[in-house]
């Protein structure tokens, strides 16, 4: 077969795009695939020229993006993968057609989503995720003067709530599940990070009239038809407070779904990778969050040295590769600090949803015994997005080993999953 | 009430990352369940339906839902789109014209 790229990278946030540029400036024919519309990935959405001046992580962006635009990388904006149809060829899609793309080496950068957990509510119009919430403020949506509740556990919490506020948005609350203590031992933890102090103390001072309550989470959400109320609990105390709008999300789970299908070996819940960041199937190389939630610095650092390692520069690779000792260090801390407390595994009641694309409830899902068994019993994580919600959630309230993975990745139209391989001499894929 | 929303969705932030002066947004104007209205270009879809007070979808026990995850992942944004059923409208920009209609 004849590879019609030397490198093919799935996922065009900072980590993707530092593996393209590092590869391309090296020499290999190299392809940049994300499934939005423009590169950037969640961290960098909707930055541009303009806004970047007054972004914490402006300058960054725009190092990158010039590098980017200097390569010729071909960026395949809006394309999925769907499946992997044969060796060393991915089956992408966008808007209905189909493609197949063939390479030589793989770098995967598909990042990260929330973590959602069900409680009373959560169904409700006006209850999205945290990083979801800042999504659509940067995809449009108005906020000003709209009160807004920020829930759940992370770092995200405080950076979005600045954000929001910025926008104009009253934020009533900000409940972080993590107790005092533990925050407090990870803000010692960043002395290796005096920019993270920077940037956090930036993110507080810019909402300090805002109340930032620590062990303390959502009891349930309520409203008629939509969100008006929800309540919040620090175990001992409970109250009510009034909003338009609850941005609730617990840390972030790695977008597995793609390593797996391709049979990379995982440990705890990430791809198992070396040094150079080379998963245990050869050719395909995993960055960025999808070998521990670490955030955008550790993932730019992975994509330069899996650039640097695809490219045969292996010297290279293993300098940058001693720095990513302290990297794998504070993704550790925000694993150990941000852990989930055992009383958000209790919030969801009988009656309460789980998997949101079939309306499984609670009470159904309760009584399986594998998330196989919820699966063919309740169709629990069998709709639209395939357990990437309430998979999840399950392995988290009921301890389950969430796998198996086919074909497609995404629904997707009958003519691509009909379609036979299609591997031509020079690839097939106009951008 | 018809302008309130043109404002509501006129007031929306362009994101286009492309864009290197903040000059006065241009507008387009799309038609949600068969209203006309007039977004920001670089709107969501979503975000027009959200600003529009319109449900992207109902559930399949009739629930109306909103977007969660705002990239790509939970698809509750679900809406049709020229016609297109299931677009995930968190991705995919307002375009002059474009026709949503929910299911």
């Amino acid at each position: 077969m004849t590879a019609s790229y030397d490198l093919v990278v799935v996922g065009a946030g900072p980590g993707g795009i530092a593996a393209a540029v590092t590869a391309g400036e090296r020499g290999l024919h190299v392809a940049l695939l994300d499934d939005n519309h423009l590169p950037g990935g969640q961290i960098w959405r909707g930055l541009h020229a303009a806004s970047a001046a007054s972004h914490p992580h402006g300058e960054t962006f725009l190092h990158w993006t010039a590098r980017l635009r200097g390569t010729g990388c071909t960026l395949l904006a809006g394309w999925r993968v769907v499946a992997a149809p044969a060796p060393q060829c991915l089956r992408i899609e966008r808007d209905g057609e189909c493609r197949d793309i063939p390479y030589r080496r793989l770098i995967l950068a598909t990042g990260a989503r929330e973590r959602f957990l069900p409680f009373p509510g959560w169904t409700l119009p006006g209850v999205t995720g945290v990083g979801g919430m800042q999504a659509l403020v940067k995809a449009g949506i108005d906020l000003r003067g709209r009160t807004i509740v920020i829930a759940g556990t992370g770092p995200l919490l405080l950076a979005i709530a600045s954000g929001l506020a910025r926008c104009g948005a009253r934020i009533a609350a900000i409940c972080e599940q993590a107790p005092l203590a533990r925050l407090l031992a990870f803000g010692l933890s960043l002395g290796a990070f005096p920019g993270k102090i920077v940037e956090a103390a930036r993110y507080r001072s810019s909402i300090a009239q805002v109340p930032f309550h620590t062990a303390c989470w959502v009891r349930h959400a309520e409203g008629a038809g939509r969100l008006q109320r929800v309540t919040l609990t620090s175990g001992r105390r409970q109250w009510t407070v009034d909003c338009d709008w609850l941005a609730c999300g617990f840390h972030l789970v790695p977008n597995i779904e793609l390593p797996r299908l391709l049979g990379c070996t995982l440990s705890e819940g990430y791809v198992a990778v070396d040094a150079f960041r080379q998963s245990s199937v050869g050719g395909v190389a995993c960055i960025g969050e999808l070998t521990g939630i670490g955030g955008m610095e550790k993932a730019i650092l992975e994509g330069e040295i899996a650039g640097l390692a695809a490219a045969g520069h292996d010297a290279e690779a293993r300098v940058r590769s001693s720095r990513l000792v302290r990297f794998e260090r504070f993704a550790r801390n925000l694993e150990r600090t941000f852990r989930l407390r055992n009383e958000l595994l209790d919030l969801a009641r009988p009656d309460t949803i789980v998997c949101r694309c079939e309306d499984i409830l609670y009470a159904q899902v309760a009584q399986c015994g594998s998330w196989r068994e919820a699966k063919l019993h309740t169709r629990c994580g069998m709709g639209a997005c395939q357990g990437r919600i309430c998979g999840a959630a399950a392995e988290s309230l009921f301890g389950w080993q969430v796998s198996g993975d086919r074909p497609p990745l995404f629904p997707s139209a009958v003519s691509t999953l009909a379609a036979a391989p299609q591997v031509t001499e020079h690839g097939n894929v106009s951008p | 009430m018809h302008n309130q929303r043109v404002n509501a969705l006129t007031n929306a932030r362009p994101a286009h990352p492309t864009d290197s002066s903040p000059a006065l947004p241009s507008l387009v104007s799309i038609a949600i369940n068969g209203l006309a209205f007039q977004v920001v270009e670089g709107t969501s879809v979503a975000a027009a339906m959200l600003a529009a007070g319109e449900a992207c979808r109902l559930s399949v026990s009739g629930e109306p839902r909103l977007p969660l995850c705002g990239m790509g992942i939970c698809m509750e944004c679900r809406a049709t789109v020229n016609g297109i059923p299931h677009r995930l409208t968190c991705q995919v920009l307002c375009a002059a014209g474009m026709q949503v209609t929910t299911e």
